[in-house]
């Protein structure tokens, strides 16, 4: 979706401000939102993509002016009542009032904490061979769908170089709304500075993006 | 709910609205049955303090000092480091990329905050913010201006935008008088910027 964070090339939101010192959280809250965010993911009431979706589709004001554990916390609690593990009325209480709805991994409790320590594998089996090549000039589609998707606006329509191949990975574009991993090969494209952002771009500069292989037409 | 304009006589701990609402979710989740506190707390801790810069400033400093592991980590930043039993373990899907005399690598994600955790820890505030996530693909030099540093006007820039699950991680350059230094020491230059690409290692004092 066309929303405000796919921010890459916007203007206007000043200096970068580096914290001297900064606190790994800055509240306890935040910590708290941190850790149940990925308990109940590892307990697969969603998956990484959907969490992203969430925090995208909050309103535009609100996803600029919160914080950003605030827009994981809100993301969050719509996903899980959206999701069916929880209701509004609980979330009004702030007690639980009805049954639970399973967990496609179970509570996760103590013993579950180590796996996720280590981040998950998102790398699948090929179901056909990659249509590109290192070295391969490829243009960024101009498409605009309004679910998730990881490609972002600043590249489309742009072409660049195919720099590596990292194999076939699960399709965020497809998990994101539920309809499977959908596995596509994954490439990183790397785009000169000016043919990004015109004549008054820094001639020095490269950036590449990992794009899928739907997002990618040859040039 | 804004409590800080009514008199709480039963309450004088001045929760926030977000904290309430963290707080109340908690709840649920704990009385559903669906995670438990101590498990949540664990999750913290680990982030608190096992998960940090100083595992990425481990690996740097290898590299610096093996040529074998520099090779092997740049070829494949996920096994290269698999084989390091101190390190936190890292997932799958790492890339290294080596700052040159030709080259200053610099890390984004303008999306949202991907960034590799196992490594460098959970990303500060301005990784994660829109002034760095806007700019940083437009303006790298601009970007790095802010954090005072200046790299060389015919230098390459190049930009990484983590727009999938791939990670990576800056392998910056190994500053200029540290002949004979341990991987201990040379890890005590490594900042948590280096490995971003918005800095640069520490000068031997």
């Amino acid at each position: 979706m066309n929303g405000v964070h796919d921010m890459g090339g916007m203007d206007g939101f000043g200096k970068v401000e580096p914290e001297p010192n900064e606190p790994v959280f800055h509240a306890d809250w935040e910590s708290r939102v941190l850790a149940m965010v990925r308990a109940m993911g590892a307990a697969g009431a969603f998956n990484i993509d959907t969490s992203r979706f969430y925090r995208e589709t909050l309103p535009p004001h609100v996803y600029l002016s919160s914080s950003y554990y605030k827009k994981w916390f809100l993301g969050l609690e719509e996903m899980l009542i959206e999701k069916g593990y929880l209701t509004r009325e609980e979330v009004a209480a702030g007690h639980a009032m009805q049954p639970a709805k399973s967990l496609k991994h179970g509570k996760f409790d103590l013993g579950q904490v180590e796996r996720i320590m280590v981040r998950g594998k998102f790398a699948r089996p090929a179901a056909a061979p990659a249509k590109f090549k290192i070295g391969d000039r490829v243009r960024a589609k101009n498409i605009h769908p309004v679910t998730h998707t990881r490609l972002p606006r600043y590249v489309r329509g742009h072409a660049g170089v195919v720099e590596l191949n990292h194999g076939c990975h699960v399709f965020p574009d497809s998990a994101a709304m539920e309809l499977g991993e959908n596995p596509q090969w994954l490439y990183t494209v790397v785009f000169e500075g000016r043919d990004l952002w015109g004549a008054d771009g820094d001639p020095t500069s490269k950036v590449s993006i990992d794009a899928f292989e739907p997002y990618l037409d040859p040039a | 709910m804004s409590d800080h304009h009514h008199h709480h006589d039963h309450d004088h701990s001045e929760l926030s609205e977000t904290e309430l609402r963290v707080r109340a979710l908690e709840t649920i989740l704990t009385e559903k049955g669906y995670v438990e506190p101590a498990a949540l707390d664990a999750i913290i801790q680990a982030y608190e303090t096992r998960i940090g810069p100083h595992n990425g400033a481990r690996v740097v400093a290898k590299a610096w000092s093996d040529p074998a592991f520099k090779k092997a980590l740049l070829e494949d930043g996920s096994k290269a480091i698999g084989t390091l039993g101190h390190v936190s373990r890292v997932g799958d899907h790492l890339v290294v990329v080596e700052n040159t005399p030709q080259r200053h690598n610099m890390v984004v994600c303008t999306l949202c905050s991907c960034y590799p955790w196992e490594m460098l820890g959970l990303p500060p505030v301005w990784y994660k913010a829109a002034p760095y996530r806007s700019r940083a693909v437009k303006d790298p030099r601009g970007v790095l201006a802010d954090f005072g540093v200046a790299v060389p006007e015919d230098m390459e820039i190049r930009v990484w935008d983590s727009t999938a699950e791939t990670r990576f991680l800056v392998l910056p350059m190994r500053p200029e008088g540290t002949d004979g230094w341990s991987e201990e020491q040379l890890a005590g230059l490594v900042t948590r910027d280096s490995m971003i690409g918005t800095g640069f290692p520490g000068a031997p004092s």
